[in-house]
């Protein structure tokens, strides 16, 4: 008996891993910013590397690169606020744990569309019908995006992160096609600014902001999101959904019904930041139009948990970081793509850290190995 | 017949790129791990291979070919494996969810990659684009006797040697997962790892070393991306990206058996370069064809959740983090 015992002692591995049960918020934010903190270290060591730039100084750099003047500030608004409305796009598919990666294309058919629409009907309509009509037809474009990849989840299980990444390469080489026909100039394979002498579809400035809009419109939808999820029967069935899909079909919902109905929701929403991207920001488009952050909003919306308003501050913080990197870069004359990899640097290590709250490690005790 | 021919070339060559890409994801999935960061580990393996190369031919007046072949395919294997075991890092060790960690490599990867692509000459002090000729002749080398034995010469023999390399790689990858013990039990571990874990298989490690040498195998993909098919420069235009998705998409379409990947990613590249070769395309419409291929995959993918049989679907854990203490 007793050898048996001491044979378990000398077993207990060093350390192991049990499941926390709810950490409290403080703590688990502290996890948080300790991660942030490590990771910005990281990020200044590596650009410390490359450049030999003293890491105090790096990021005073970013700050000067995000927010140095109104107009910069405004930019990063901008961009901040396409990131978050795509991320608030995703948050109700990914709430549910439907892994829509396929943002991407629903912003770019979203975009397409607006684009079409200023084209063809720029000038030929009053200005109040067609921002009616572009935002119908972006949300529209979208949501059928989002909508058939939900039907054959739900009718057949079809695997739905294959699928979304497919239809990203369809509505690419959808906006390849339709950028070679509409060309402008001749020959140089970019539509350019549309309508660029008349502004026909662009947002006008308001306040004299050429930005305000944009941040109204995606503040809107975000609150609006914040409230579907949090406060609705539908939203309260996202959730159930995505913790078990069996206790939702033994609480008699229609998993089915779920999938299609959010599945729209998300696309039309990642379709009108389409929208907002072409007639609010870039007033052209190409297959860059959506730049990624199709997969970047993925991202912020895991990392805020689905809450809409967190993702205000996540967003921010991956623009700025992008705007930053982008300023050094282009101090030492480096190309942009550097923002991409102190993103990821970052990432990594804020999807570590959910593991030190979601699980503890206890260590062996001195006594037990002894 | 020459522009059946041409097509074919061009196919075998777009093929290879994704074959690799699509092994080592295959290798990977077999374990349970669905790594998104495909196009970002390809992009790692592109990048460090010419890292190594260009700072060997800078170090060195006259580049010894071999000492070329095994820098290049030591950085680019070497550091496709650290994205791997990145990925495998935080999805194993610290259960990270898988998706949002292979999404997280691919932004990493594809910025290091293009950070360094077009830097990399910059920083070291040189002008212009980066390029290493010595050391991707080597890649392209073809054995002339072979070569020049008419049309059959030209279809089969006039590739760089990494073309036959993926080739066996795919065909062990295939009997390695059929036909051996290691390969059942690494089955196992991706369709249900608690029973794998029962009947005595260290699910951790078969995890660990399926994702670190699929990362590997895929990021050869990047090698010979960057060596052979263009040239040993890099192109800072997202190509790798789309391939990488591309293999992705390919592992659905060969219903995860690694030998498929050889006629589906030639065929992918038929698909791919098919334009090309049809008269009377203008060039918005050329831009239609090229969406075949994901077409394809997706119908396949439909198809095959449509018949649901159960060796064409994919490993039962996929995508599940494996914690031995929760049943």
């Amino acid at each position: 008996m007793a050898a048996v015992k001491s044979m378990h002692e000398k077993k207990e591995p060093f350390v192991r891993i049990a499941k926390r049960s709810g950490l409290q918020h403080w703590k688990a934010w502290g996890i948080r910013i300790i991660a942030m903190i490590l990771a910005l270290a990281v990020c200044a060591a590596v650009i410390y590397v490359i450049v030999r730039m003293n890491p105090v100084r790096v990021y005073a750099t970013m700050f000067r690169g995000a927010f140095s003047t109104s107009r910069r500030t405004w930019v990063t608004v901008r961009d901040t606020m396409m990131l978050l409305c795509v991320g608030v796009g995703l948050a109700p598919a990914f709430k549910m744990r439907f892994w829509n990666i396929g943002a991407e294309g629903q912003i770019l058919v979203g975009g397409l569309v607006t684009a079409a629409c200023m084209i063809y009907w720029g000038g030929r309509m009053p200005t109040a019908l067609l921002f009616a009509v572009m935002i119908a037809a972006s949300v529209a474009a979208g949501a059928v995006w989002g909508l058939v990849p939900a039907v054959f989840k739900a009718k057949w299980k079809t695997n739905e992160t294959l699928f979304t990444l497919m239809l990203n390469y369809v509505a690419i080489q959808l906006t390849s096609f339709f950028v070679a026909k509409w060309e402008n100039p001749y020959g140089s394979n970019t539509v350019g600014i549309i309508n660029q002498g008349t502004k026909y579809g662009w947002f006008p400035a308001v306040f004299g902001k050429q930005y305000f809009l944009n941040l109204a419109i995606v503040l809107a939808v975000t609150v609006a999101m914040y409230i579907y999820l949090r406060h609705t029967k539908h939203g309260y069935e996202i959730a159930v959904v995505g913790e078990s899909e069996n206790t939702a079909r033994y609480a008699g919902i229609s998993v089915a019904r779920v999938y299609i109905r959010t599945m729209l929701l998300s696309g039309a929403v990642c379709g009108l930041s389409g929208f907002i991207a072409v007639s609010g920001a870039s007033h052209t488009i190409s297959t860059s139009t959506a730049g990624g952050r199709g997969f970047t909003a993925i991202i912020v919306a895991w990392l805020a948990k689905f809450n809409t308003l967190a993702m205000i501050l996540v967003a921010l913080l991956l623009v700025f970081l992008e705007k930053g990197s982008i300023e050094i870069a282009s101090q030492y004359q480096l190309n942009d793509y550097a923002s991409e990899m102190i993103t990821g640097i970052i990432l990594f290590f804020i999807l570590g850290s959910e593991f030190f709250i979601n699980y503890k490690l206890i260590f062996r005790k001195r006594e037990a190995a002894r | 017949m020459s522009q059946i021919i041409s097509l074919m070339q061009a196919a075998v060559v777009f093929g290879t790129v994704i074959m690799f890409g699509a092994v080592g994801e295959i290798l990977s999935e077999k374990s349970g791990n669905l790594n998104l960061g495909v196009p970002g580990i390809m992009y790692l393996g592109g990048i460090a291979s010419l890292m190594g190369a260009f700072y060997y031919e800078s170090a060195v007046a006259e580049p010894n070919k071999l000492l070329c072949l095994i820098i290049a395919l030591g950085c680019g294997f070497g550091a496709a494996c650290i994205g791997g075991l990145i990925y495998g890092f935080l999805t194993i060790t610290l259960r990270a969810n898988q998706n949002v960690t292979g999404l997280t490599l691919t932004i990493f990867g594809s910025g290091f990659g293009n950070f360094f692509g077009g830097s990399l000459n910059k920083l070291a002090g040189g002008v212009g684009q980066i390029s290493v000729a010595a050391t991707s002749s080597v890649f392209r080398a073809y054995i002339p006797a072979l070569s020049n034995l008419g049309y059959i010469g030209k279809v089969f023999f006039t590739y760089g040697w990494m073309v036959y390399l993926a080739l066996a790689i795919a065909i062990f990858c295939g009997w390695f997962l059929k036909r051996t013990k290691r390969g059942l039990n690494l089955r196992a571990v991706g369709e249900n790892p608690s029973t794998a874990d029962a009947a005595g298989i260290s699910v951790i490690r078969y995890k660990y070393l399926a994702t670190c040498l699929g990362a590997g195998i895929s990021g050869l993909g990047g090698v010979f991306y960057t060596m052979d098919y263009i040239k040993g420069t890099w192109g800072n235009d997202l190509t790798i990206e789309s391939l990488g998705w591309l293999a992705v998409a390919l592992v659905i379409f060969t219903t995860w058996k690694p030998v498929n990947a050889i006629w589906g990613s030639y065929l992918f590249g038929i698909l791919y370069w098919m334009y090309f070769y049809i008269s009377g395309l203008t060039r918005s419409t050329q831009e239609l064809f090229k969406m075949i291929p994901y077409l394809v995959t997706l119908a396949v993918l439909v198809f095959v959740s449509m018949k649901r049989k159960r060796e064409n679907l994919g490993p039962a854990a996929l995508g599940l983090s494996f914690f031995r203490e929760e049943r």
